[in-house]
């Protein structure tokens, strides 16, 4: 069978990750027509080229239905619990940078740190009668780091989209969202807390700890690598785990 | 490994032990409506519980415990006193160990009674020990309202006080918070910006933290900044407290030589005392049985008084055996208005057979 790397599908991050895989004299691209999701692969045997939505591709990794697959680090660590034992990083791209970071209102001139957060937590509780409210779509990631951090008395209310715009709404008294210029967040008036680096992201190369490989799969991975890495050598890291 | 019939017939068995001691039999529900524990708890049941909602009742949770229905249905119509015990399944979420189950029976003694707590702690704690006697199991015990009360009595501000007694199941953040207030932490730069009145909002006023809030919480930045460290001496009894573990008679010996410095915990130590006559008045071996002053900080219970474990020495990959603890503020909590002194213990029948079967 084919070796199945799985790239994003649309935006950016597919020209970006085209553009990548290019200057290493593999060419991908899409076929038929701007909305078909098909692809071909050129300058390299035995490998196919699947379009997913990045957002899946975490899932299609872990599950071992793809063996190589182009997405965020925030997504890999978010989606997949003990996710260093589903998946491997081969290479990151350069591109697709962002940070994780929690936000609030830049009128909160109190508010700084996680410390200033937690008390102000507190105090808000004490006013509201509700926990201070964090919009995020990143539950496990945030949730982690507070716990780790000690902060309580917060709550994370689900945002799968414009979370910036959540605390003027007054659904939500502040942020925890991927920021990479944080243009966006000071249109909302909002400012990043100092030592509230969640993650920092970017688009990588992961590998699947949990796909078969065969005999051809893995001459075609050995080959990409050689590409990848301008002839170097495939380290033992990055050659495939022996299937249970 | 045990099969659920073997389980749920050693559930049986313990749980017929507590009906004949007097316990009434209580099955709350599966599904806990999810604001009561998400109130309680926070954020963090959220990583424990599983949540389920649908469009008429809303979230709610597979029951991650008993305690808490238990509680309620207490504080709501329950005899004063009153004993319960009840045996089913819990559901933990399991992100970090596939090893640990994510559903397990658990069977239960809850006692509220207002006559004798160290008489009712020792009840529950030697109950669940007799249960347990023929495995290899190490009990550990600890108490929390020590701590509580060394807080209470620190030479420094309510506002500091309340801040530490909030993160005293935190354990990271408590010492952090000790070492600022002590004065052994350097101010953030921000902070002291802020605090000279160098900085200035230019930004519209957004969201539901009002402006005098922001005001308030620099009023209090200000005045915490005013306020004295807390003493060197006060800081090395709290740390030498916490870190504070051996038998039983050893640890009474400390304690009491640490109340001479901190007279704050004298009669939280008395009730300690108190309840080792009680646990011996009820056939433990108290010169054997260890004592940790910070057992049940790190967990996520509300206990506020005595807690206790027991863990396998042979298996200590294994969670505990069984645990428990006294939560009289949760009654509190829940009783809307009301309130008694209540503890408890639960014990995991599945893992006493696995190792009933590895002995």
């Amino acid at each position: 069978m084919t070796l199945k790397l799985g790239v994003p599908s649309k935006g950016r991050l597919m020209d970006k990750t085209f553009d990548w895989f290019g200057e290493r004299g593999i060419t991908l691209e899409r076929t038929g027509s701007e909305r078909e999701y098909a692809g071909r692969v050129e300058g390299i045997q035995g490998v196919s080229l699947i379009l997913l939505s990045a957002g899946e591709i975490p899932r299609e990794l872990a599950a071992g239905r793809i063996h190589l697959g182009v997405t965020g680090t925030d997504l890999i660590h978010e989606k997949l619990a003990l996710w260093q034992q589903l998946v491997t990083p081969i290479e990151k791209l350069g591109f697709g940078h962002a940070d994780l970071i929690i936000a609030v209102p830049q009128c909160w001139i109190d508010v700084d740190t996680l410390d200033d957060l937690d008390a102000a937590a507190a105090a808000f509780r004490a006013e509201h009668g509700h926990r201070l409210r964090i919009a995020t779509k990143y539950h496990r990631l945030v949730r982690e780091f507070l716990r780790e951090h000690g902060v309580a008395d917060y709550t994370l209310v689900d945002s799968q989209g414009a979370t910036e715009g959540t605390v003027a709404n007054e659904t939500a008294e502040a942020i925890a969202d991927i920021t990479s210029t944080g243009e966006t967040l000071r249109a909302n008036h909002l400012k990043i807390l100092t030592d509230a680096l969640v993650l920092q992201s970017q688009a990588t190369l992961w590998h699947s700890r949990t796909a078969p490989f065969d005999t051809a799969e893995t001459e075609a991975l050995a080959i990409l690598m050689e590409k990848l890495h301008g002839g170097r050598a495939v380290t033992a890291r990055q050659s495939p785990p022996v299937p249970d | 490994m045990p099969t659920r019939s073997q389980t749920l017939a050693k559930a049986t068995s313990l749980r017929s032990m507590f009906e004949t001691q007097g316990a009434a039999l209580v099955e709350p529900p599966i599904l806990q409506p999810a604001d009561t524990l998400l109130d309680l708890y926070g954020e963090d049941i959220r990583a424990r519980a599983y949540v389920t909602s649908d469009a008429l009742r809303g979230e709610q949770m597979l029951r991650p415990d008993f305690t808490v229905p238990v509680v309620q249905m207490h504080m709501a119509h329950g005899a004063d006193p009153a004993r319960y015990t009840y045996a089913g399944e819990v559901f933990r979420r399991q992100e970090d160990d596939p090893a640990r189950a994510n559903e397990y029976i658990q069977v239960g003694y809850e006692v509220f009674d207002r006559t004798d707590p160290a008489a009712a702690d020792a009840e529950v704690f030697a109950l669940i020990s007799e249960a347990l006697s023929g495995l290899q199991v190490t009990p550990v015990t600890g108490d929390i309202g020590v701590l509580l009360a060394a807080v209470d009595g620190l030479q420094t501000t309510d506002a500091r006080k309340k801040a530490l007694m909030r993160h005293i199941w935190r354990p990271k953040r408590f010492r952090q918070l000790l070492e600022r207030y002590a004065g052994r932490a350097p101010m953030p730069k921000t902070r002291a910006a802020l605090l000279a009145g160098e900085v200035t909002a230019q930004t519209p006023v957004i969201g539901k933290r009002a402006q005098s809030e922001i005001d308030t919480r620099i009023e209090a930045l200000r005045s915490d900044a005013a306020s004295p460290p807390i003493s060197t001496r006060e800081v090395d009894l709290i740390e030498g407290l916490l870190d504070l573990k051996g038998t039983m008679p050893q640890v009474l010996g400390r304690l009491r030589d640490l109340a001479m410095d901190l007279p704050q915990i004298q009669e939280s130590v008395a009730r300690v005392a108190l309840r080792e006559a009680a646990l011996k008045a009820r056939g433990i071996n108290t010169e054997t049985l260890m004592f940790e002053a910070s057992f049940g900080r790190s967990s996520m219970e509300y206990y506020d008084g005595f807690v206790f474990g027991f863990r396998s020495e042979m298996r200590p990959d294994l969670p505990a055996i069984a645990s428990g603890g006294r939560y009289d503020a949760l009654t509190r909590q829940l009783g809307h208005g009301g309130e008694i002194p209540a503890v408890g213990g639960v014990m995991r029948p599945g893992l006493m057979l696995e190792l009933e079967g590895a002995a």
